[in-house]
């Protein structure tokens, strides 16, 4: 459908356009400015700020420290996007080819928790996760299971069990990061494989492939977009994720967000945490040039 | 959900395979069995939260008499009520202005709305920060004035998705209709008012539940925007789980809990499910 040209209808066009216009100039790009203007400064006395130009802030995040930190903040999110891609696709599967009356419920089943406080599931996976938590006495549960049927067969018992420190790790952190963003994963896969053609599917299994080599030569191929889409979703929020490393994470397990937070709450660096803040949003920028390059590629075909 | 099928499997019914379905179920389990907990638990009698020692309602009572996390929800809803009516009106006009006009810099302009969901919410935060600093935004305002700041940061974080939400519906209206009605003598406005909005009215549904739970659930954005007077409830029981973690931070994440059902059933009831799965 034909787009209206600003010109022919200039007031129409300034009572939609001027609010939004200024509300994006006013608070998000000025703002986003400051930013930037403020990583090209440095620190003079406690509240003072001078952009006086340097590259100082830039080069110190080029430190082995800063370097190590963005690349762990990578490795995370690229596994925590792995693991909901492995957990997710099935349910995203499930989903497509429920019957008309569950599929609803299952997609709702998904979405709930997505619309719940982050800040009240991560601690709710705190609670389960802790040392007097749930997961520990289920594993004390099997570890005194295992000790029962070693007597049972003659063997020595096990030693007592000890609790074992589930939280405060790297562990807790790709756990709880994962427990975040499963449904960000599965549903992108599930709008990417509803629109799938199923009697594609039918043919292959028609000419017989079997289920699986299916699925890895017809659907993954078909649903590429929504699959991208989903890795996506996910690896963007989990890249810059504070709450989770924070609460769930230990001493070695913090991500970028973190270190930018430290600049502005603890350190009191203001030009570094802007530095380290436009460096993440560079990694996004990078990252989403990425997809629409590999989005192209199909059209070229 | 019967799980031994009786009739035969059709080909394409993953669904009905057993393996799915443990698979569905543990996934379920997985998502839901930490807030089971953590509700089930609000009702213990217990300081420590771990073992059950019997049912109590106490920390409830205690949870509600407790003056600041009271004031933090409400500053909480406060803000998300704003900042859904604000997102409302700006992104729907967004949304009119990317679909119905040609303009210059309509790539760039389209790219620069959509920017504020890519930024991590930490950088937004820090841009806010920056930013109040900067201008000097006053601090000492009564209620609920000094809100402002993060109602401010709240809509400019949630107005993209309800732009998102708007153009995709945008996108099946028949503007014949709109023809039709100017030809019938229908004014810019009424046109708007009388067959613009009416079809886009599902789109606004789902646009203001998404901008109100975006709203509510912000932790990181508000952290660096809040200051003493102006606490949210994220911020408020981020700070209760770091010093101590006490069944009174169970009874208040139920009520909000509790409250995130209720409005997501009240848009189903209002939508039906399929509609709000589509605005994902």
């Amino acid at each position: 459908m034909a787009e209206q040209d600003w010109g022919t209808n200039k007031r129409a066009f300034a009572a939609v356009s001027l609010p939004t216009l200024f509300w994006v100039v006013a608070f998000f790009l000025v703002p986003m400015a400051i930013v930037w203007l403020y990583s090209f400064g440095e620190n003079r006395g406690l509240t003072d700020i001078d952009i006086s130009g340097t590259l100082d802030n830039y080069k110190r995040a080029t430190e082995w420290l800063y370097v190590t930190i963005f690349a762990k903040s990578f490795a995370v999110a690229a596994l925590v996007t792995l693991i909901c891609l492995i957990v997710g696709f099935p349910v995203a599967m499930a989903i497509t080819f429920a019957s008309e009356k569950w599929r609803p419920w299952l997609l709702l089943g998904i979405m709930l928790p997505f619309w719940t406080n982050l800040l009240i599931r991560t601690y709710a996976l705190m609670m389960l996760l802790g040392t007097q938590g749930f997961a520990n006495k289920g594993l004390g549960l099997l570890w005194g299971g295992a000790s029962w049927v070693k007597t049972l067969v003659g063997l020595e018992p096990l030693p007592t069990w000890e609790p074992v420190e589930l939280l405060f790790n790297n562990f807790a952190v790709v756990f709880g990061l994962v427990y975040v963003h499963l449904p960000f994963m599965v549903l992108p896969l599930y709008a990417a494989l509803d629109r799938l053609d199923r009697s594609l599917i039918e043919a292959s299994l028609d000419l017989g492939a079997g289920h699986f080599r299916t699925i890895m030569r017809i659907v993954v191929p078909l649903a590429a977009p929504g699959i991208v889409a989903g890795v996506m979703i996910t690896l963007i929020p989990a890249l810059g994720a504070y709450l989770t490393p924070d609460l769930m994470g230990g001493t070695d397990s913090q991500m970028i967000a973190n270190v930018i937070e430290r600049q502005f709450k603890k350190a009191n660096d203001w030009p570094f945490g802007a530095a380290l803040s436009f460096l993440l949003i560079y990694a996004m920028f990078i990252l989403i040039a990425l997809q629409s390059l590999r989005r192209k590629v199909p059209e070229v075909r | 959900m019967a799980l031994f099928a009786r009739a035969a499997r059709a080909p394409l019914e993953y669904s009905r395979t057993l393996w799915m379905r443990l698979w569905v179920g543990a996934v379920m389990v997985f998502l839901y069995a930490p807030l089971a907990v953590l509700m089930i638990f609000s009702f213990n009698d217990s300081k420590r939260n771990v073992v059950w020692r019997g049912f109590t309602t106490k920390y409830y009572e205690k949870a509600l008499s407790n003056d600041q996390l009271v004031e933090a929800l409400v500053n909480s809803l406060a803000i998300a009520a704003l900042a859904t009516l604000a997102s409302l009106v700006i992104g729907t006009l967004a949304a009119i202005m990317l679909w119905r006009f040609r303009f210059p810099l309509k790539g760039i302009v389209d790219g620069t709305v959509s920017l504020p969901i890519i930024v991590p919410e930490i950088c937004l935060g820090v841009a806010f920060l920056m930013f109040f600093a900067a201008v000097d935004w006053p601090t000492d305002l009564i209620w609920p004035f000094n809100l402002g700041a993060i109602t401010i940061a709240h809509i400019t974080f949630c107005f993209p998705f309800v732009t998102m939400v708007v153009r995709s519906r945008l996108a099946s209206f028949n503007r014949e209709q709109e023809e039709a009605a100017k030809d019938l003598g229908a004014s810019e406005w009424q046109v708007f008012r009388d067959v613009l909005i009416p079809h886009i009215k599902p789109a606004l549904v789902a646009g203001a539940l998404l901008a109100f739970t975006l709203s509510l659930d912000d932790f990181v954005i508000t952290y660096f925007t809040s200051g003493p007077d102006t606490i949210t409830f994220p911020v408020k029981v981020y700070s209760m789980v770091r010093f101590s973690v006490t069944p009174e931070v169970n009874a208040a994440s139920t009520l909000l809990i509790i409250l995130t059902v209720v409005l997501t059933f009240i848009a189903l009831k209002l939508q039906g499910v399929k509609a709000i799965a589509d605005t994902h």
